[in-house]
């Protein structure tokens, strides 16, 4: 596949949407800490900041040189007489590249602030039982290893990008903004933490009920998204300008569609709430605003505004039942809601645009069997794949805190002070139920 | 059965890989893709099954 060029003021937008992306970085982390105890709020806040300190080190030391960028060296295998681009070849650290501005050094910044993205996630499922050392050593493992694979396999022109010139399935798999490659495999793994560490204490009954354990800052979850908001119109317009080759302009309709599909899903999770508890669900909503952001960076600068609004409304429907879902029927303990807002939020997103886009106007037959291709192979490998390591990495260094840790909370067990020395904020809750 | 469960889904991404591959009429490869995405469900459901909440529970 061709490397894509970007004129001069293509890359100077691109290079201030991508500043724009942190944002997303810092809302979510005040989403996970406002969602879990008060006794862990600094422990989560040092594990963002941890988190997107490995990321990035991690990154430059081997996840770019595998996520690589269209028109570099990769390998490939042959497979039915077609050539399977499954990993980039490039140099480590960083090596022989220049950075002048060109669409390659350009997807290496957007993909630095992706991964530490991307690791934030599941920070909000493993919440309040996650050991400092073990969510650095599994973001160093999605870092390095998962997310440049599949990374490369969307962005960096690998074997899904290429189902359209290979197999006449539309355009290939379509992902503006990272609602696979940021959003489904942060949640996805997401997953994975919330299964191998198990329930916090005192989650479920012995009769496997769960119990709410409310989080302890809405403020901090509400200015989360407001923030996040910000975060994302960078990551979809960058997206939509360094991978889908969008003209500046199209800008304007990237931003229009990602707040519209934010707004709907918020509002929807609101309604729902409101009509299910008789009041609107705070923490509901931001999880329906996070998921239609999710939802959003797929197929943003290929649909109208109308379909925006269409994919924000199924995205709030989705996300706020899938929380109730994860929770009640599969025994899922995920405080912040990742598991819901970003993973289903992000597959729904994928195959949003298989139902909506509107790529060309001759049209493209195929689209959405591409999109579901890309969602088998995020359920069929990465699911599996992103597992099997942390499960391999609890086995060498037990991921979840010692029963002591959980009961003192995080701050003070593994940091040694918590966020709110003055105050006594929380009850005991491991007695008898 | 997590192990199994695992196992289907990779089987299941491997239905859905080998029918893009070698199938070329639109209709059956989109029928082998939906059959493919149909095993890596059923493998979900055998993970999800093997995870009760009680086993985060321990020490």
């Amino acid at each position: 596949m061709p490397a894509p060029a970007l004129t001069d003021t293509a890359a100077a937008l691109c290079v201030v949407l991508i500043f724009l992306v942190p944002c997303a970085g810092a809302g979510l982390a005040l989403i996970n800490a406002g969602l879990g105890r008060s006794r862990s709020a600094a422990h989560l806040m040092m594990s963002s900041l941890c988190v997107v300190a490995i990321a990035a080190t991690v990154y430059f030391v081997c996840g770019f040189a595998w996520q690589g960028f269209v028109g570099g060296p990769s390998h490939s295998v042959s497979f039915s007489g077609k050539s399977w681009d499954w990993i980039a070849a490039g140099p480590l650290f960083l090596r022989h590249q220049v950075f002048e501005g060109s669409p390659a050094s350009l997807a290496a910044l957007l993909g630095m602030f992706s991964v530490g993205l991307a690791a934030m996630i599941p920070l909000g499922s493993g919440a309040d039982r996650w050991r400092l050392g073990a969510c650095c050593a599994s973001t160093a493992v999605l870092a390095g290893w998962t997310y440049p694979l599949f990374a490369h396999w969307v962005w960096g022109g690998g074997w899904l990008a290429q189902l359209g010139t290979n197999y006449g399935l539309g355009q290939g798999f379509v992902d503006t903004g990272g609602a696979s490659t940021i959003q489904a495999v942060g949640g996805l793994t997401a997953l994975s933490i919330a299964w191998i560490l198990g329930a916090r204490r005192g989650k479920y009954t012995h009769d496997g009920m769960p119990s709410a354990i409310p989080g302890h800052n809405g403020v901090f979850v509400l200015f989360g998204c407001l923030l996040a908001w910000v975060g994302w119109l960078g990551l979809n317009s960058a997206g939509a300008i360094l991978f889908n080759g969008a003209p500046p302009g199209r800008v304007v309709l990237v931003a229009i569609n990602t707040t519209l599909t934010a707004a709907v899903a918020g509002l929807t999770a609101a309604a729902i709430t409101h009509t299910r508890y008789g009041k609107p669900d705070a923490s509901l909503t931001a999880n329906g605003w996070i998921g239609g952001l999710a939802a959003s960076s797929a197929g943003c600068a290929f649909v109208n505004p109308a379909a925006a609004a269409a994919i924000g409304l199924a995205a709030g429907v989705l996300v706020t039942f899938s929380v109730g879902w994860f929770e009640v029927q599969m025994s899922v303990d995920d405080p912040g809601g990742s598991i819901s807002a970003h993973a289903m939020g992000g597959l729904w997103g994928v195959l949003s645009v298989g139902l909506f886009a509107e790529i060309s106007a001759s049209g493209h037959p195929g689209q959405w069997l591409a999109q579901l291709v890309g969602i088998a192979t995020l359920i069929g490998f990465v699911l599996p794949l992103t597992y099997g390591l942390n499960w391999l990495l609890d086995r060498v260094y037990s991921q979840r805190v010692a029963a002591e840790g959980e009961r003192q909370g995080m701050d003070l067990y593994e940091l040694g002070a918590g966020a709110y020395p003055e105050f006594v904020t929380h009850s005991e809750e491991f007695t008898e139920r | 059965m997590k192990i199994l469960g695992f196992l289907l889904l990779l089987a299941g991404w491997a239905i859905v890989i080998t029918a893009v591959a070698l199938l070329v009429v639109e209709a059956p490869r989109a029928a082998f893709v939906l059959a493919g995405i149909g095993v890596e469900i059923l493998g979900l459901v055998l993970v999800i099954r093997a995870h009760p909440a009680q086993r985060g529970e321990r020490e």
